[in-house]
């Protein structure tokens, strides 16, 4: 289960090369977090796990199913599995923020509990129990323009809680928000997923949130592979060399430099919200 | 010496397309025989003048206005019902001519949709008559038959130029296409259909009165029979109601789209 | 670290607060399509009575094949020209009716924008005159013009051109009006303030920004006026229009198909004739 993807390639349609021959896999419950500098091919490899994008090379398993050899019915059964947390969130402006998020269960229910639910919000307190847990629920009746930024990816976020997926594919889910909100929503996708064993792959641009919240990084730079490892191995020099193209210093999300967990056998972090 | 050349060119072009225009203006004029020579004589112009003043005062017998009054509330069912005919039809056609199930589709409901609106509401009112008898329904038909080639046009367009990024969403987290377009596209067009089809109905107010000339009920049929019998008070009272019912339905319009602009 | 925060039973049965007015809005809309569906005597089971159905199907039928005979075409010909003539004199006559007005209008504002001084306050007059005489011209629907002057000048084209002349030229006024006030003003200003002419600070200042626009909307008005006159005939104006309603009239199938599809093809050369001429004009 999870994923697993070997040897895929892709290239836009400009010719370039998005994603050059990466073999990555993913078990069930597994919690993956994907770094690395802009362009490198993130928001790529995660629209190619979400059966958005097809590879033009390689094979590719979503929770245990090649999803292009699928029929359509089955494809939608598959992707009904797969929640996927945008960083601008595809949320209509004059759709209430209780529409939005009911909308994640569109996939498992029947057309008339749909139609129904225009009319009237067939579960207003599971979607108020996923927005309370952001610390969003007074503003469940909302229109999705008039939310800031990261209240509107907060929102994403809880339509992908509400979908209960068994894996969670996460772009840039915490970009808007400040240091307080981004722990607060990355620990409860963490939470979530780690309560279903569901597969949770999540790309971020703070280096110090991926080294706190993910047991396992792996560092993407220009469509490739470039390192898969828990955080206690991550060294200056691997970070360095990663984002050596954009910047000389590791982006992140507080303003203090990072703090790399110390080398050596007895300092393996726990990565464990705290 | 280049710039004199261009000029002399294009003033060229013009005296031409002027001189063309000239012709095909007098010629119009004399294959018509208007005889409106005949019309700008004193006595002609007496004649007309004392047949456009007989319309006044209209008529202000209480039983005459009640029939007015009866007409005009026939008149705007008429316009009512039939732009909502319209937009619901409209809605059904723009899915397909918006390029959802391929272009064959789209070609194909396009195509109806300029059949349905080439053809004038009066035409489509005198077809209706035949299909559904004398009376204000024919011309509700008709008015939904013409509005819903207009609207489904603008609909198609507003659905292809609505942002497709949050159904396509919807779709890859397994939704159906129906409910991702329900959810996702339908929230961003909504305001945009109900003011082209609020804009429709002022239209349509003007046009339902008049689709009474070939038996369509409403104010239009009080007119034309009116005007047959030669009863020019009456039909000025009948023109004023069309004028007050046009400007009613302005307002109602415009407070409607501006209650949707603000909400 | 926050722990998650579970919703408490206290508020496990909320309501959504847009219900309300939703479900009222729709009591509403339920109140006010009732009576309208009364009056306009909605009975869609009427479309499938006999005597309809047989009325229309023998129409419909009649359609295949359309009269093609030549006697007929010939008087399809004759009417269309008719059709186009009635278009083209009523527009010119329209275009007459619209420049006085257009000019006095614009005078009006000229002067008025430029401020006080002498004859500013008969302008204004003369400003509001000729705005409310364009309302009430196009207040009234061409048709209902065409069947006063029917009634007024008999069966004929004669009605139909000048119900066209009064419309439209209302329309146009209006519509030119609004093209020279938003046109760039600068160089009129300039030729008022050198001392010209007002008249001829409007033709010369003006009048080049805005001409192509005001050619373009003329030649857009001339189309629809092509599709009214069709319609004016059905209230003895002449044309392809009065043709029509007594092949109708006399339940002629065949006759009826043939003209609305000359009508159709007539509508689709006036389209890309009216396209070709913006574009080259302009």
């Amino acid at each position: 289960m999870g994923f697993q993807l070997g040897n895929v390639v892709l290239t836009y349609p400009n010719g370039q090369r998005a994603l050059s021959r990466i073999t990555l896999g993913a078990g069930r419950g597994e919690r993956v977090a994907v770094i690395g500098p802009s362009g490198a091919g993130k928001t790529s490899l995660l629209r190619l796990l979400g059966a958005a994008l097809r590879p033009d090379d390689g094979s590719i398993e979503v929770l245990g199913q090649g999803p292009w050899r699928l029929s359509a019915r089955a494809l939608r059964r598959l992707r009904s599995r797969i929640g996927v947390v945008y960083q601008k969130p595809p949320l209509p402006g004059r759709q209430r923020a209780i529409t939005a998020i009911l909308a994640g269960r569109l996939g498992s229910w029947p057309w008339w509990k749909a139609i129904g639910s225009l009319v009237y919000p067939a579960d207003i307190a599971g979607a108020e129990a996923q927005l309370a847990r952001l610390d969003l629920a007074d503003r469940l009746f909302e229109r999705c323009d008039r939310l800031s930024g990261g209240q509107l990816q907060r929102v994403g976020v809880a339509r992908v809680l509400y979908q209960q997926p068994d894996l969670i594919l996460a772009d840039e889910p915490v970009s808007a928000m400040d240091p307080t909100l981004s722990n607060l929503t990355l620990g409860q996708l963490v939470d979530d997923a780690t309560a279903r064993s569901a597969t949770l792959i999540a790309s971020l641009h703070a280096v110090d949130l991926a080294l706190r919240w993910f047991p396992r990084i792996v560092g993407l730079k220009a469509g490739e592979v470039v390192f898969d490892l828990p955080p206690v191995r991550i060294t200056e020099a691997l970070l360095r060399d990663l984002y050596a193209a954009e910047t000389s210093v590791p982006p992140t999300q507080a303003p203090e430099p990072l703090a790399l967990p110390a080398r050596g056998p007895r300092n393996v972090a726990a990565c464990k919200p705290q | 010496m280049n710039l004199d050349h261009r000029a002399l060119r294009i003033c060229t072009k013009c005296l031409f397309a002027m001189a063309l225009l000239a012709t095909l203006v007098v010629a119009s004029f004399a294959y018509l025989s208007l005889g409106l020579e005949r019309l700008l004589t004193i006595d002609t112009a007496r004649e007309l003048a004392r047949f456009l003043l007989s319309f006044f005062p209209p008529e202000v017998s209480q039983r005459y206005l009640l029939k007015t009054a009866n007409a005009t509330l026939e008149t705007l069912a008429v316009s009512a019902v039939g732009t909502l005919l319209a937009a619901a039809f409209a809605l059904l056609l723009a899915l397909p001519a918006s390029g959802r199930y391929g272009s064959v589709m789209r070609a194909c409901t396009r195509f109806v949709l300029n059949l349905l609106r080439s053809v004038p509401e009066l035409i489509w009112a005198a077809l209706m008559v035949l299909a559904a008898g004398l009376g204000p329904f024919a011309g509700a038909l008709a008015l939904a038959a013409h509005t819903s080639g207009v609207l489904g046009r603008l609909f198609a367009e507003a659905l292809e130029n609505a942002p497709a990024a949050p159904a396509a969403a919807l779709v890859e987290a397994g939704a159906q296409p129906a409910a991702a377009f329900l959810y996702g596209t339908l929230p961003n067009v909504l305001p945009q259909l109900l003011s082209y089809s609020l804009y429709r109905w002022e239209i349509n107010i003007r046009m339902a009165a008049i689709l009474g000339f070939v038996g369509a009920g409403g104010l239009g049929q009080m007119l034309y029979f009116e005007l047959s019998l030669l009863h020019q008070t009456q039909a000025c009272t009948v023109i004023i109601a069309m004028l007050l019912l046009a400007a009613l339905v302005d307002g109602l319009s415009a407070m409607l789209r501006r209650w949707l602009t603000s909400a | 670290m926050q722990a998650s925060i579970v919703v408490t039973t206290a508020n496990a049965h909320r309501f959504d607060p847009a219900a309300r007015s939703r479900a009222t809005a729709f009591v509403v809309a339920l109140l006010v399509l009732w009576p309208l569906l009364v009056w306009s005597q909605f009975h869609p089971a009427l479309l499938f009575e006999t005597r309809n159905l047989a009325a229309i199907a023998q129409f419909l039928g009649g359609f295949l094949p359309p009269d093609m005979s030549v006697e007929f075409l010939r008087h399809v010909m004759r009417s269309t020209i008719e059709t186009v003539a009635i278009a083209t004199a009523g527009m010119s006559l329209a275009f007459l009716i619209a420049v006085p007005l257009t000019v006095a209008n614009t005078r009006a504002l000229s002067i008025a924008r430029i401020g006080p001084g002498p004859g500013w306050r008969m302008s204004r007059v003369l400003h509001v005159i000729s705005r409310g005489l364009l309302v009430s011209l196009r207040g009234m629907p061409e048709l209902v013009w065409a069947l006063v002057f029917v009634r007024a000048l008999g069966l004929g084209p004669a009605a139909g051109v000048l119900a066209l002349a009064i419309t439209y030229g209302g329309m146009l006024a209006k519509v030119y009006a609004e093209i020279l006030e938003s046109a760039d003003t600068e160089a009129a200003r300039v030729l008022l303030q050198a001392g010209s002419g007002r008249t001829l600070a409007l033709v010369y200042g003006l009048l080049p920004v805005a001409a192509s626009e005001i050619v373009s909307y003329t030649v857009y008005r001339w189309e629809c006026a092509l599709r009214a006159s069709v319609v004016m005939g059905f209230v003895g104006a002449g044309g392809l229009g009065q043709l029509m309603d007594q092949s109708m009239k006399m339940m002629n199938g065949a006759e009826a198909a043939t003209i609305l599809v000359v009508f159709l093809l007539l509508v689709l050369v006036a389209d890309a004739v009216s396209a070709a001429l913006r574009r080259g004009l302009a």
